[in-house]
């Protein structure tokens, strides 16, 4: 496939690999922000790879884990009602809520329909006007517009009986508070290369100008990461902190206009709650005051729920990077895919779930007992 | 995060006021929205999320980058050779796993 | 009484003529009688079915006999290259050639959803008497019962079947050793990808087909060209993964693959990489792993090529003794990655 197999080219990988540690001095530490950076990385043993002491610190860029338990509680109740169809990515049905997960309530007879495309929702209300359809949308700035075209759809084509239930954040906002803490050891970040497609590259040259730590935009595949990861070590050993773009062939510094447009017309900034990382301001979308009627929270008065989560998961320090999958006493015992306690375990792209799946056999401090491609 | 796969825009139609356009993944074809990248034409590559195209792939820059890595890659002379098909590397001593179960649906051993 | 004056009459007997399964199809009285008759005998008729016994007795080859059962309950019946009849078939017959047996007969238990159109019924059944035949196996006995509408999906069917294995072939994942080499009959992903995309309504058009069929001829193959044949194993849930996972706990050895060599379709490709999904861990229903002796292992490959349903067979991979119980792959770019059991189905995902 085009565009897709020449980053996966294994010749490419390992000069980008021969870059960085003919480059690389000093055990820099770099977050890459993406769960699906991290998904790759993970998968294929690519941080274990890294020369000089190397570090990558897994950041919180997976908007399932991130999701509130109030919000999937929430969906739950959506899902139960009578005469309701809750529409949702296939993403979000294992996550676990409070008590149970989708899946569980489309076993026990809830209409859950999971779709690949939001605008199957659209398809899925008008072809049950008698019945209330709520679309979950979930997602970062990458699927908030494609996700805003439900409500526009509804608008244009006056839809009576679809409504949404949002949960939808902002990276920039998160990576500032992580840049900002105190605890925070990363030196360079790897930003996420699908959000930026939307929304360009300025916040990131923002935050590079103000934490002085060199942000580069990058892809998903491994070579796209190799070439991110010595981007971003060749800037240390030189003592910059800027923002370079690697995922040039698709992402441009103006970003899709048209998609924010759209987005901002049907959302609008507010404050947003990220589970594990508690309240970050100015951080996620809520329906705007045109599109408020499709909000389903107001719709069906869904009241605010205040919930703990289990005491054993350590997710909050996971997404912060401040904590490996390894360290969490309930890893790959009590908290499985099977059965989670918290949404990174679940989560096709959460740090503890790509951990499990494919470092499970690693010792204790992330030491693989296979030691990985070793032949660079 | 963000799946978003690239694919060729075959041909892009006016179906009820919504911009849809036939994209060619691999040896698939799919309908693809689009309405948040009205300008794609037939024959580029667009980036598609959730069943709509986000981003055009800009095949210029990509021919440039690429070149770059592969001629940046050849100046450390540091090209490597396939490994040779065969046994996997000999991997150093560990412990053996002593649980060889499968494992049943809580991920205990059976 | 003028005949027009005369008071309808409500007549309590049932209607002779139904387009419908209804619960009385599955009482054992004239409606059974009546679908054996019309719908079971013409596709499956043989002399010992025939005979309509409580059991079949049947004469066995000389040898061990072979003997495995599964239930199909696939959603859609019928998708792009078979339904759930052949399923039932073929997957019985698959589970027992891959344990060196000559498949003979069969067993078919329907569980039918009252409501299912008998055209439904009869397609399915006449689909499953073609795989019969082009598996070489007969169906000698059944059973057909009816659930009240909303009970059961449409079509629950479960196979038995019964082979013999000959003296002098004996395979098992126990004669698995370091240095074998693991054989794969063909493409993966085939299967799964097909139901995915037609039960979700993915809204893909391209050559999706599932790879069901039988893997007779394809084992007899490799029994007679690799003396060194140690075990094989058909792919079905869980895909490829599953199959190396098993074997590798069973054995207790390590697996060592090169994802290169693993053949995938472009379809199964485009839809995997759209929908996020890992085509090591999608369902197949028309392929096999054969790990043999290495110096077995070049005749056995060749010969698996000349036969339909290995055409596509590549060498995979290599039995070790490193990481006893784990499967090991070496990707596409040189870095080696664990692949494990997967927990669950896989969803198609945005993220």
């Amino acid at each position: 496939m085009k565009y897709l197999d020449e980053y996966r080219d294994e010749k490419l990988f390992r000069s980008q690999l021969a870059r960085l540690k003919s480059i690389a001095t000093r055990p820099w530490v770099l977050m890459e922000v993406c769960g699906g950076q991290t998904h790759t990385l993970v998968r294929y043993g690519i941080d274990e790879l890294l020369p000089a002491g190397m570090e990558m610190v897994h950041g919180p860029g997976c908007p399932v884990c991130v999701t509130p338990v109030e919000i999937i509680d929430k969906a739950i109740a959506l899902a139960g009602r009578p005469n309701t169809i809750l529409v949702s990515y296939g993403d979000m049905m294992r996550v676990p809520g409070s008590e149970s997960d989708l899946l569980q309530v489309k076993a026990l007879g809830g209409d859950v329909r999971m779709v690949y495309s939001p605008t199957e929702s659209v398809r899925i209300a008008l072809e049950n006007p008698n019945r209330e359809v709520v679309f979950f949308g979930v997602g970062f700035e990458t699927t908030a517009p494609a996700n805003a075209m439900v409500a526009w759809q509804a608008r244009r084509q006056g839809i009576k009986n679809l409504s949404l239930l949002s949960s939808h954040v902002l990276v920039p906002p998160a990576v500032e508070m992580l840049l900002s803490s105190p605890h925070n050891r990363v030196q360079g970040l790897i930003a996420p290369g699908h959000v930026c497609t939307i929304m360009g590259t300025g916040a990131y040259e923002t935050l590079a100008a103000k934490y002085k730590v060199p942000i580069v935009i990058g892809g998903f595949e491994p070579v796209d990461l190799m070439e991110a990861i010595v981007m971003l070590a060749a800037q240390l050993e030189e003592g910059r902190s800027e923002m370079e773009n690697q995922y040039r062939r698709n992402v441009r510094e103006d970003g899709n206009r048209r998609a924010r447009e759209l987005l901002f017309e049907v959302y609008e900034v507010c404050d947003r709650k990220w589970r594990g990382l508690g309240e970050v301001a100015a951080s996620g979308l809520r329906l705007s005051a045109e599109y408020r009627e499709f909000d389903a929270e107001l719709r069906f008065g869904l009241e605010d729920i205040s919930v703990d989560e289990p005491a054993e998961c350590i997710s909050a320090m996971i997404l912060q990077g401040l904590a490996k999958p390894k360290q969490c006493s309930a890893f790959g015992t009590r908290c499985t895919p099977e059965s989670p306690l918290g949404a990174p375990m679940v989560s096709s792209e959460g740090t503890c779930a790509a951990y499990y799946l494919y470092r499970r056999h690693s010792g204790e401090m992330g030491e693989d007992l296979c030691v990985a491609g070793e032949a660079v | 995060m963000c799946l978003s796969v690239p694919g060729k825009l075959l041909e892009r139609n006016d179906v009820g006021g919504v911009l849809v356009g036939k994209v060619q993944f691999g040896g698939i074809v799919r309908e693809v929205c689009l309405d948040l990248l009205p300008e794609a034409k037939a024959g580029e590559y667009l980036l598609v999320h959730v069943g709509y195209a986000i981003s055009l792939v800009d095949e210029e820059e990509a021919r440039k980058s690429y070149e770059y890595m592969e001629l940046a890659g050849m100046l450390e002379g540091e090209l490597t050779a396939f490994p040779d098909d065969g046994p996997a590397l000999v991997v150093e001593a560990s412990p053996p796993r002593d649980d060889f179960a499968p494992r049943g649906p809580r991920g205990e051993s059976q | 009484m003028s005949t027009r004056e005369m008071p309808a009459m409500a007549c309590p007997m049932p209607l002779a003529v139904k387009s419908h399964v209804v619960l009385g199809h599955g009482s054992g009285g004239r409606l059974s009688a009546a679908l054996m008759r019309d719908i079971f005998l013409p596709a499956f008729g043989n002399p010992v079915l025939n005979e309509l016994n409580d059991q079949a007795a049947v004469r066995l080859a000389p040898g061990r006999v072979a003997f495995s059962t599964d239930s199909y309950v696939v959603k859609p019946l019928f998708f792009p290259g078979g339904s759930i009849g052949e399923l039932a078939v073929y997957g019985t017959v698959n589970d027992l050639a891959v344990g060196g047996a000559e498949p003979q007969y069969l067993s078919a238990a329907f569980i039918l959803e009252e409501g299912l159109p008998l055209e439904t019924l009869r397609r399915v059944v006449e689909q499953m008497a073609v795989a019969a035949r082009r598996a070489g196996v007969t169906i000698v006995t059944g059973d057909t019962k009816v659930v009240e509408k909303g009970s059961g999906d449409q079509v629950f069917l479960t196979t038995a079947g019964i082979g013999v294995i000959p003296d002098g072939v004996t395979l098992g994942p126990q004669y698995v050793r370091a240095g074998d080499r693991i054989l794969l009959s063909g493409p993966i992903g085939e299967h799964g990808v097909t139901i995915l995309a037609q039960r979700e309504g993915l809204g893909v058009s391209g050559e999706l087909k599932s790879d069901s069929a039988p893997l007779t001829e394809l084992c007899r193959a490799l029994v007679k060209a690799a003396p060194g044949l140690r075990t094989m194993r058909d792919l079905t849930r869980g895909g490829l993964s599953s199959a190396m996972n098993e074997i590798a706990a069973s054995a207790r050895v390590g697996m060592s693959l090169e994802e290169r060599k693993i053949p995938v379709s472009e379809a199964v490709r485009g839809i995997c990489e759209l929908f996020g999904l890992d085509p090591m861990y999608v369902a197949n229903e028309g392929k096999l792993i054969a790990i043999v002796a290495p110096e077995d292992a070049e005749a056995a490959l060749a010969a698996m090529r000349t036969v339909d349903t290995g055409v596509g067979a590549e060498m995979i991979g290599t039995v070790t003794s490193n990481r006893p119980g784990c499967v090991v792959m070496r990707t596409s770019f040189g870095t080696d990655r664990i692949v494990d059991m997967l927990a669950g189905d896989q969803l198609p995902r945005i993220c």
